[in-house]
């Protein structure tokens, strides 16, 4: 509302429900303003089931099947989307509104080469000459930054990188000249350097075309680095609004300054606070302020009565009551240093040893076994060597495809090692799987698993699901297995009114409790978590870190954790690996880790990391990963795994020679050929 | 969406059982295929005390006899009641069927989820012998069978279990296959589980609803093969009634008394219309979707 003449799209009182099955309206989106100017980038934020992806189709004037329109209007320059029938909605959708999924690969037809699609895109909504489309394709694909355009309208979809997919998405919305770019999640499903290059190219776009944008995430740090302004949307409405740098630092909403203190900040390594309780259900009769229940200021008037939005600075508004005791009373950062294990320190024991440990997926076909070829594919993990101590949180970092997740299959018996030893306790070998494993063994090493919708049984209940381990490990009654099933649900902050619940009855933290119980249930020496918050929303992040972080302290179990996340990483780890394509480049103590020297990987990792307050780092600008590369069919060379993408290389020694461990105290090692002295002299400068 | 979700979690076998039956009735399609079904079971387990006359009464003072009072069908060519024997008809069929089915859904389900789990060359060889035994035109096997050893319940019931449970095979090895690939079979098999275990208590209660309604769906297909059996003759042996039978029977005097062919006509394609709506509902209810496998 910043411009003087009427905005490029807006969304005037937009509720949105469906009808439940007794025929009632249930609002899941509730009086929706929102507006975009030209050129602008508008962000909205919110965690799952906000509504903030059903507004954004909405803006192409779509709505998902059972979904009707309540109240409110949408206006694309003036021209009220859900009027218009059905052939001017086609000509404007991937016209002059473009929009960008968050999973590229699934958006792209897989039996078209992507010059067909291009062409497609071009037929549909372009008025150039059909003998131009080529032409036209080829300086699409030269925009969003593909240095060999003409190999690329030959490729299909599977043969590019996650990265690369989207970046042809975003080419093919470009076709129709869009004034305005729905943007859905597009850099989630990256990683944090790929995520990196699609944010600058949406970036140097806008400049290019002048395109406005509305960039929809749950990712605080991605909003404030790409949006002008910003909404943050709390169960189907808009709690907060404004500009981007004012609303980050100084949010009114109580919700707003929760969500921003649930975020692990790489720059403090503080264990983040969690929001407590869970967004509300829908239900047909709403009335009052969506965040009154978990809100610590809530007064009866909030429940009562729907706030309007008030000022909360220039072009700045919350919808609530108290912003003014809001901003005084939570936003204070009183965010206690969490007091580390001290016995972790000094107990340096290791509990486990890899010792040139070698994993790969792929076993020698009998064709070619019998025809005696070697035709082995590079190992996913090619030799590994480190040591995990006693008593610590050990973690363990990486894009995807490092190896990491692979690693903890094999330590967790999913995966056999091909070669080297693995030992458990100095004496008991995990390099085997848990169909070789002792009783014991298997009782002493526990996993929890990334998506809680996958690791829990959806047709047994919780009382089920935490019998399993107790039933195997431990000679118990079937009185004594529910029992401790009970201690072990209030442990993890659930009531013994779970146990006849099943999954499918949970919300993605609870599930993701349920299996940190079922992890802890046999009181394991060594517990393995792979990913655990990553599928779950950042509020519920915060507490699953801290039960975690907890309960490891109770029961003085050692804790190998693996994240793609840095921050996630520093708030929980004692110490750190940091792992690229299987191999180790760089490990020590967490603060050791975490400041200068780095290694150039973890260096460009940490450029990579978007804080949603602070100002950006230096920018590093790392190679992009190609599709060709991660498919492991190359081998490389005996230099530096990283030598390919490296923004520090020195020479070709780099790409042949090994590069060397060296380190700067004694428990922080690097490989790399740079000496460490002067790889901290230029993270310095 | 919490609340959404809540009310089609699964709350025990009674209780899905129950839950099922419900969904289905809540369409109109579905509640037509159950009331079809129970109407033919009523009408096969009543059939003595609902047929007007003894199915196999030979009554020489009315042979060929069109639609009377006394015979609301007419009577065929030997003189039999019509409506008494389309009565009677479906018993067999329905006694041998149902639990050639029930047998089929076991042997074919368990197999499956084993091959589907233990994966390898154990899951080539199995699945390369089922193309072998799919690729045998079992009429015909069924004809020497019947030719060597004759027919009758103890030969039909396992050779009908054993060719229809080759495609269920198939089904619970696919099913199995999205299954295995979980953590939660992953996390059994880092606690220790037995394969045993793993099998009844991660995989089956998974592939469960699938079976039902791939079973459900064989069970239609063995009520036709059964009669096409009846029909040439190997399935059931005159004077008994039986569908089949009578319309083999009535098919030479089809001008003259053609409602001794139509009415088992009728009452088998009714049945076998009935049974493929309440599948079609039993899927939607449990979120199967036959042509592109398990819902999410």
């Amino acid at each position: 509302m910043t411009g003087g003449d009427q905005p490029l799209i807006a969304v005037r009182g937009l509720s949105i429900g469906f009808k439940d099955s007794a025929g009632r309206s249930v609002e899941i989106v509730r009086g929706f303003d929102f507006s975009v100017d030209r050129s602008e980038t508008v962000g909205i934020v919110g965690e799952s089931g906000c509504g903030k992806s059903t507004v954004l189709l909405a803006m192409l004037g779509y709505l998902k099947p059972g979904l009707h329109r309540l109240a409110g209007e949408v206006r694309f320059r003036g021209r009220d989307l859900f009027a218009l029938d059905a052939r001017e909605l086609e000509g404007l959708r991937g016209g002059k509104i473009g929009f960008v999924p968050q999973n590229a690969a699934q958006s792209l037809t897989p039996t078209m080469t992507i010059g067909r699609a291009m062409a497609e895109a071009l037929a549909l909504h372009s008025p150039i000459a059909k003998g131009q489309r080529r032409a036209r394709a080829l300086e699409l694909l030269r925009a969003v930054r593909f240095s060999e355009p003409a190999a690329i309208l030959q490729r299909y979809t599977h043969e590019l990188s996650g990265g690369q997919q989207q970046r042809v998405a975003i080419a093919l919305t470009l076709a129709g000249e869009p004034e305005l770019l729905l943007l859905d999640e597009p850099t989630t499903a990256l990683d944090v350097t790929t995520r990196a290059h699609v944010l600058d190219l949406l970036a140097e776009l806008r400049k290019a075309f002048g395109v406005a944008m509305v960039y929809v995430s749950h990712d605080l740090g991605v909003i404030a680095h790409v949006a002008d302004r910003m909404a943050v949307m709390y169960a189907g409405e808009t709690v907060e609004e404004g500009p981007t740098r004012d609303l980050l630092r100084r949010p009114a909403h109580p919700y707003a300054i929760g969500l921003l203190r649930s975020i692990p900040r790489i720059s403090d390594g503080a264990v983040p606070r969690a929001m407590p309780g869970q967004p509300p259900a829908f239900g047909p009769d709403r009335s009052g302020c969506a965040f009154a229940a978990r809100c610590e200021l809530a007064l009866p008037r909030c429940v009562a009565e729907r706030p309007e939005t008030r000022s909360a600075g220039a072009s700045h508004g919350a919808r609530c009551f108290r912003i003014e005791e809001a901003v005084t009373c939570l936003a204070a950062p009183p965010i206690p240093e969490p007091a580390r294990n001290p016995a972790a320190e000094k107990n340096g024991q290791a509990l486990l040893e890899l010792d040139h440990v070698t994993i790969s997926y792929a076993r020698p076909r009998l064709l070619q076994r019998i025809l005696g070829r070697r035709a082995e594919p590079r190992a996913v993990v090619p030799d590994l060597t480190l040591q995990v101590p006693r008593g610590q949180v050990f973690g363990l970092v990486g894009e995807s495809g490092s190896g990491k997740s692979t690693i903890l299959r094999v330590i967790g018996g999913l995966l056999p090692a091909r070669g080297g030893r693995a030992m458990l306790s100095g004496s008991d070998d995990v390099g085997c799987v848990a169909e070789q494993r002792a009783a014991d063994l298997l009782k002493r090493i526990q996993i929890i698993f990334q998506n809680p919708d996958d690791s829990l049984n959806p047709r047994q209940t919780v009382a089920e699901i935490l019998a399993s381990p107790l039933r195997l490990y431990f000679r118990l009654s079937a009185a004594e297995i529910r029992e401790r099933s009970v201690r072990l649900l209030e442990a993890v902050r659930l009531g013994p009114r779970y146990l006849d619940r099943y999954p499918p009855q949970l919300s993605g933290g609870e599930k993701q409790r349920v299996a940190i119980a079922r992890g802890f249930a046999a009181e394991p020496q060594l517990l393995l978590c792979d990913e655990i918050t990553s599928a779950l929303d950042v509020s519920v992040q915060a507490a699953i870190l801290e039960l975690l972080l907890k309960l490891k302290a109770e029961s003085d179990s050692t804790v190998v954790f693996v994240s793609h996340d840095l921050a996630v990483v520093r708030a929980v780890s004692d110490q750190v690996a940091v792992l690229y394509r299987g191999d180790l480049c760089e490990i020590g103590k967490v603060d050791e880790i975490f400041r200068p020297p780095f290694h150039p990987y973890t260096e460009a990792l940490l450029a990579a990391v978007l804080d949603p307050v602070a100002e950006s780092p230096r920018k590093i600008v790392i190679e992009e990963r190609t599709g060709i590369e991660d498919r492991g069919s190359t081998e490389v060379g005996s230099g530096c795994p990283f030598a390919g993408r490296c923004h520090r290389q020195v020479g070709p020694i780099c790409s042949e020679a090994p590069p060397p461990w060296q380190s700067e105290t004694p428990t922080h090692r690097l490989r790399c050929h740079i000496p460490a002295a002067s790889l901290r002299g230029q993270a310095e400068a | 969406m919490a609340a959404l979700s809540q009310e089609s979690a699964p709350r025990g076998a009674f209780h899905a059982v129950g839950a099922a039956l419900r969904g289905m009735a809540a369409s109109p399609s579905g509640l037509a295929g159950l009331t079809i079904i129970a109407l033919h079971l009523a009408v096969a387990v009543a059939a003595p005390v609902l047929a007007p006359y003894d199915p196999t009464l030979l009554d020489s003072s009315a042979i060929m006899a069109g639609a009377s009072g006394s015979h609301w069908l007419g009577t065929d060519a030997l003189g039999r009641d019509v409506l008494s024997r389309t009565i009677y008809g479906g018993r067999i069929a329905l006694a041998t069927t149902f639990p050639a089915a029930l047998l089929a859904v076991a042997w074919g389900g368990l197999l499956g989820i084993a091959a589907g789990f233990l994966g390898g060359r154990i899951d080539q060889i199995l699945m390369r012998l089922i193309d072998a035994f799919l690729a045998i035109p079992w009429l015909l096997f069924l004809l020497v069978i019947a030719s060597i050893v004759g027919t009758g319940g103890g030969i039909l019931v396992p050779t009908l279990a054993f060719f229809y449970g080759l495609p269920i095979v198939r089904v619970a090895r696919g099913a199995t296959l999205d299954i295995v690939a979980m953590d939660f079979v992953s996390a059994a098999r880092a606690r220790g589980e037995k394969k045993h275990w793993i099998v009844w208590r991660e995989l089956l209660p998974n592939v469960r609803d699938i079976l039902l309604v791939e079973g459900a769906m064989e069970w239609s297909w063995m009520l036709l093969a059964f009669s096409s059996l009846s029909f040439l003759g190997f399935g059931v042996t005159p004077p008994t009634p039986d569908w089949g039978l009578m319309i083999s029977d009535a098919r030479l005097y089809l001008t003259v008394i053609p409602l001794a062919a139509l009415a088992p006509m009728t009452a088998l394609a009714i049945l076998i219309v009935g049974i493929n709506l309440a599948v079609d509902a039993l899927g939607k209810t449990l979120g199967i979707d036959r042509i592109r496998g398990a819902g999410p």
